[in-house]
């Protein structure tokens, strides 16, 4: 290792002798940069995987553009449309197809656990606004208290699940009715829910005696091929006289709603500041290592001075030595956080996992905030003065 | 030019501290060192012998007078030059000074590569040729924890000259030494730079040191008060 190092940089690799000098202090210093490595892989873990969560019912559904109330930040939080507007906006030209989108979270009692299925309900004469692995089973949903089970589901066994099939269907109370599932569709613990379902609009609206048919959560339109989504938003917006509604297209709508959920939710603010904390613990861990061993070799560094090594030659091994911290602590770290990560999914069924965009991204961070620390810590290296050591 | 002294000192003059706290610590010092020639500083502690070693050692900016070194003239001289007229001194410390993380070998090559170029190859037979020099050949992948203070000081003297120095500046390099250890120090410096060619100029008050030099200055309170040329 020494003697790569040594070709590689022209010069005795002192930076490393000097970390490599002290195995134990060389080990603790690894475990610290390795430790800030996991938090910020486990923040950012989290918060992926918090984004993954919320953009993933969005695809469930087919559309181009998304009409919401003023106040609907997320696909299941504010107020509902007034289904008028779906007919006004069928008058565009470009509008082919609409559909209202009803949403409420169904509560499934599971014996010794409770869980909470975000329930969607869809005119199951409409497949077009739905991914063709539902839109296949979408007809089932004609028959009354008839839904499509999330197999992903938190708290239902997989085994369960996959038994579920038109001719062996699964039958279960909520609401004071029996529903059945007749089949069922990947999709996933979320933070809001412990999983999905589908039904058609009127099993929705059985559920839910208060709602009523003509005002939905949200409205999907389908657009004529190669329309123009931002042209025609532009036109709803002149057609639809209520300037509250948010008319967007279905990708906008889902983009506006990860940056919500990672900017104005508690949960997101958190899992932001969570990273933040983990870029600084590990900024500090490498500063104080670093300015511990330059103020260590203050003597040796005088005495290269005095010998008439510049000041670059002492940047130069307090950057090697910010380097091999930054690289051979990210190793374990990695390591570490790949495990952790994977448990938490397991467990959790949340999308949490380790990716190569994670990995590199989190590396490059090590690195450049590595050569920070040791940017400031070369600060100490004007005490060495070599007119002290006579 | 010929005709000029490795190092001329004139009309030195150096003060320490500011304003009221200002104190002369020296007074009016001129010296010069022969090319080739071993010289001893002597003197109480605090009468400035270290003070006229990093001064005409480019560790101090000179203040007042002139001090010429290898015919540059390092008053009112750059740092950079400063730097590079550095790195054809060689200096021996007190403490031996060594890292403690390179081996001896490596230590010495410190004093190589300061030149910059220099192939590693080249550079660690040389080094390994300077410690074969001071006795050492079979050290030279010791950590200097595992060396005697004897054995570290002479390490010390080959990364000093392990690069040919025009000139050796050496500060009590025997203090912390026994009398034997002192003595072969002293004896190699002396050798090595016979046969190099080498000027050394060593600042002690060791008196074991004096019967080799050629020339004794003898430094109190700032001012030179004696000059005794032997050999």
């Amino acid at each position: 290792m020494s003697r790569l190092l040594q070709a590689l940089f022209g010069r005795l690799p002192i930076g490393w002798l000097q970390l490599t000098h002290n195995r134990t202090r060389f080990a603790a210093a690894l475990a610290g940069v390795a430790f800030a490595n996991v938090l910020v892989f486990v923040q950012l873990g989290i918060m992926n995987s918090m984004g993954a969560a919320t953009l993933r019912p969005y695809g469930f559904f087919q559309a181009d553009i998304m009409i919401s109330a003023g106040d609907a930040n997320a696909l299941a939080d504010g107020g509902n449309v007034a289904r008028q507007w779906l007919l006004q906006a069928m008058a565009d030209p470009d509008v082919t197809d609409g559909m209202g989108l009803f949403i409420a979270n169904v509560p499934w009692d599971r014996g010794e656990k409770d869980i909470s299925l975000t329930t969607f309900g869809v005119d199951p004469a409409k497949p077009g606004f739905l991914v063709p692995e539902i839109a296949g089973d979408l007809k089932l949903l004609e028959v009354q208290d008839a839904v499509i089970l999330d197999r992903l589901a938190r708290g239902l066994a997989r085994e369960e699940a996959a038994a579920i099939r038109p001719q062996s269907p699964l039958s279960f109370e909520s609401q004071g009715r029996t529903l059945t599932a007749y089949a069922t569709f990947a999709g996933g613990g979320g933070f809001g829910g412990d999983g999905y379902m589908l039904a058609s609009d009127q099993t929705f609206l059985s559920l839910f005696p208060a709602r009523r048919s003509a005002a939905p959560d949200h409205i999907l339109l389908a657009l004529r091929p190669g329309a123009d989504v931002g042209l025609t938003v532009a036109r709803l917006h002149k057609l639809i006289s209520d300037p509250s509604l948010r008319i967007r297209s279905f990708s906008d709508a889902a983009q506006e709603d990860l940056r919500y959920q990672q900017t104005k939710r508690p949960t997101g603010i958190i899992f932001g500041f969570g990273v933040l904390i983990g870029v600084l613990v590990g900024l500090v861990i490498v500063y104080q290592v670093l300015s511990t061993d330059v103020a260590d070799h203050l003597r040796e560094y005088a005495t290269f001075k005095a010998m008439g090594y510049g000041p670059r030659f002492f940047l130069g091994i307090v950057f090697e030595e910010a380097l091999v911290l930054g690289i051979m602590g990210f190793v374990p770290g990695l390591m570490v956080g790949t495990t952790i990560l994977t448990v938490m999914g397991k467990i959790t069924t949340l999308p949490l996992a380790m990716t190569p965009s994670m990995a590199v991204s989190v590396f490059l961070g090590t690195i450049l905030f590595s050569a920070v620390s040791g940017a400031i810590a070369t600060r100490r290296l004007s005490a060495a003065d070599p007119a002290d050591l006579f | 030019m010929n005709r000029e002294g490795i190092v001329d000192v004139k009309g030195l003059n150096h003060w320490f501290g500011s304003g009221e706290a200002k104190k002369q610590a020296l007074f009016d010092v001129n010296l010069t060192l022969k090319r080739g020639s071993f010289t001893v500083l002597m003197g109480p502690s605090g009468s400035g012998k270290t003070t006229v070693l990093t001064l005409i050692g480019c560790l101090r900016a000179v203040q007042d007078g002139s001090v010429r070194l290898l015919g540059q003239e390092l008053n009112g001289a750059a740092e950079a030059e400063l730097v590079a007229l550095r790195r054809r001194l060689g200096f021996i410390f007190q403490a031996h000074n060594l890292h403690e993380s390179l081996t001896a070998a490596q230590n010495v090559m410190m004093g190589v590569q300061v030149h910059g170029g220099v192939a590693d190859r080249v550079a660690e037979q040389a080094a390994t040729h300077a410690l074969g020099l001071v006795g050492l050949a079979d050290r030279t992948t010791y950590l200097p924890a595992n060396l005697s203070g004897g054995q570290k000081q002479r390490v010390a003297v080959a990364r000093a000259l392990v690069a040919s120095p025009a000139l050796v500046l050496a500060d009590e390099p025997t203090a912390a030494l026994d009398k034997d250890s002192a003595a072969e120090v002293v004896d190699l410096l002396k050798r090595m730079g016979e046969a190099r060619g080498t000027t050394t100029m060593l600042v002690t008050h060791d008196n074991r040191i004096l019967d080799r030099a050629d020339r004794i200055l003898t430094l109190e309170d700032g001012r030179i008060v004696g000059i005794e040329e032997r050999g």
